[in-house]
């Protein structure tokens, strides 16, 4: 069965008329919007019937004072097809308000999704709902701020030396 | 210190010296370092230990990953808040006496990195003897360092006991 992103998108359509919202294409990437209860479905459903098995990468975009919702949900989700045209790339894109940033975690679909929803709370705050080990993975665990909300100021320290002198302190 | 060659003495030889002049050449000579490497410097700094540059010349090519059995801290590459409390632990393990050298602009003052994570300047947490600017700096510039260890050591010593 050969596989174009056209196939992807109408299927997608035809399966979730409700779920998919606007869909961008740029420089050929396409980007889909997705409503935000229905990312797990809609990410299960492209992997069993379109053998995405590789989630490449999941990020989040902060747009404070420039959009309501303030957060997108990112992810990038790869096919190998049998052939070069059948290699898809595909963009997800899921807008999550700032008083409830919640997202239901991908884990379940891909294990590799795991440190990436991890990467992604640590730096904006987002919370992955059914992630089986939401903790923080690049800033040390008691820290306090989310530094890369557009809010918090690249150059403040003061999170950091808190945590350093409490690790300090006892020792870990 | 002086060499006593008079036949009175038996005519062998032997020196007159304190005991901590003495120690202080042997530590001058035989530093060995505990590379603490995070990022590129260390890159730099490899190759000072290796066959070209040969930090063994000046008795220092022992590298210990382990801090008990090293008395020269050699701290290449961007420090973290997360891992500075790693390096001021491994800093705390290391017995007496010891020196550190901080390598590179970025253990010097934070270096490109003026961010929310990078300690600006490791000298915020340990006592830095001698800094090496540099992004990253020359083997030439290390090697340096670690003769201005030896003057240090020298001419300040250290109590030996
Ligand atoms: S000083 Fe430059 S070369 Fe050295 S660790 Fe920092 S960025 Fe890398």
């Amino acid at each position: 069965m050969s596989v174009s992103i056209q196939q992807v998108i109408d299927s997608l359509r035809n399966k979730y008329p409700y779920a998919i919202g606007e869909i961008k294409t740029f420089r050929g990437e396409v980007s889909v919007f997705v409503k935000r209860e229905l990312i797990r479905e809609i990410c299960s459903y492209l992997k069993k019937e379109f053998d995405f098995k590789f989630i490449v990468d999941i990020t989040a975009v902060d747009y404070l004072g420039r959009k309501t919702p303030r957060f997108e949900v990112v992810y990038y989700l790869h096919r190998f097809g049998p052939d070069f045209e059948e290699n898809i790339r595909i963009r997800l894109k899921v807008e999550v308000p700032e008083e409830d940033p919640k997202v239901y975690s991908v884990t379940s679909v891909w294990s590799g999704a795991n440190w990436l929803e991890r990467e992604v709370y640590d730096m904006f705050g987002i919370e992955f709902v059914g992630h089986p080990d939401l903790r923080r993975i690049l800033m040390p665990e008691d820290y306090e701020a989310f530094p890369l909300r557009k809010d918090f100021d690249v150059r403040n320290r003061e999170p950091s030396k808190r945590s350093f002198e409490r690790a300090l302190k006892e020792g870990t | 210190m002086g060499l006593n060659t008079s036949p009175i003495f038996g005519g062998d030889g032997f020196i007159t010296t304190k005991l901590s002049a003495i120690a202080n050449w042997a530590r001058k000579n035989s530093l060995w370092p505990m590379p603490f490497g995070t990022a590129c410097c260390a890159i730099e700094m490899m190759g000072v230990f290796a066959s070209r540059f040969d930090l063994s010349r000046f008795g220092a090519e022992v590298a210990r990953f382990s801090p008990r059995q090293a008395d020269l801290m050699i701290v290449s590459g961007t420090i973290t808040y997360k891992m500075a409390s790693v390096c001021r632990r491994i800093y705390d393990q290391m017995p007496e006496p010891k020196w550190v050298i901080a390598m590179g602009s970025c253990t010097c003052g934070g270096g490109p990195f003026d961010s929310y994570a990078v300690v600006q300047g490791i000298d915020e947490f340990l006592p830095v003897d001698v800094y090496v600017g540099g992004c990253p700096p020359r083997p030439e510039a290390l090697i340096d360092a670690v003769m201005k260890i030896q003057k240090k050591i020298e001419m300040q010593g250290a109590p030996v006991l």
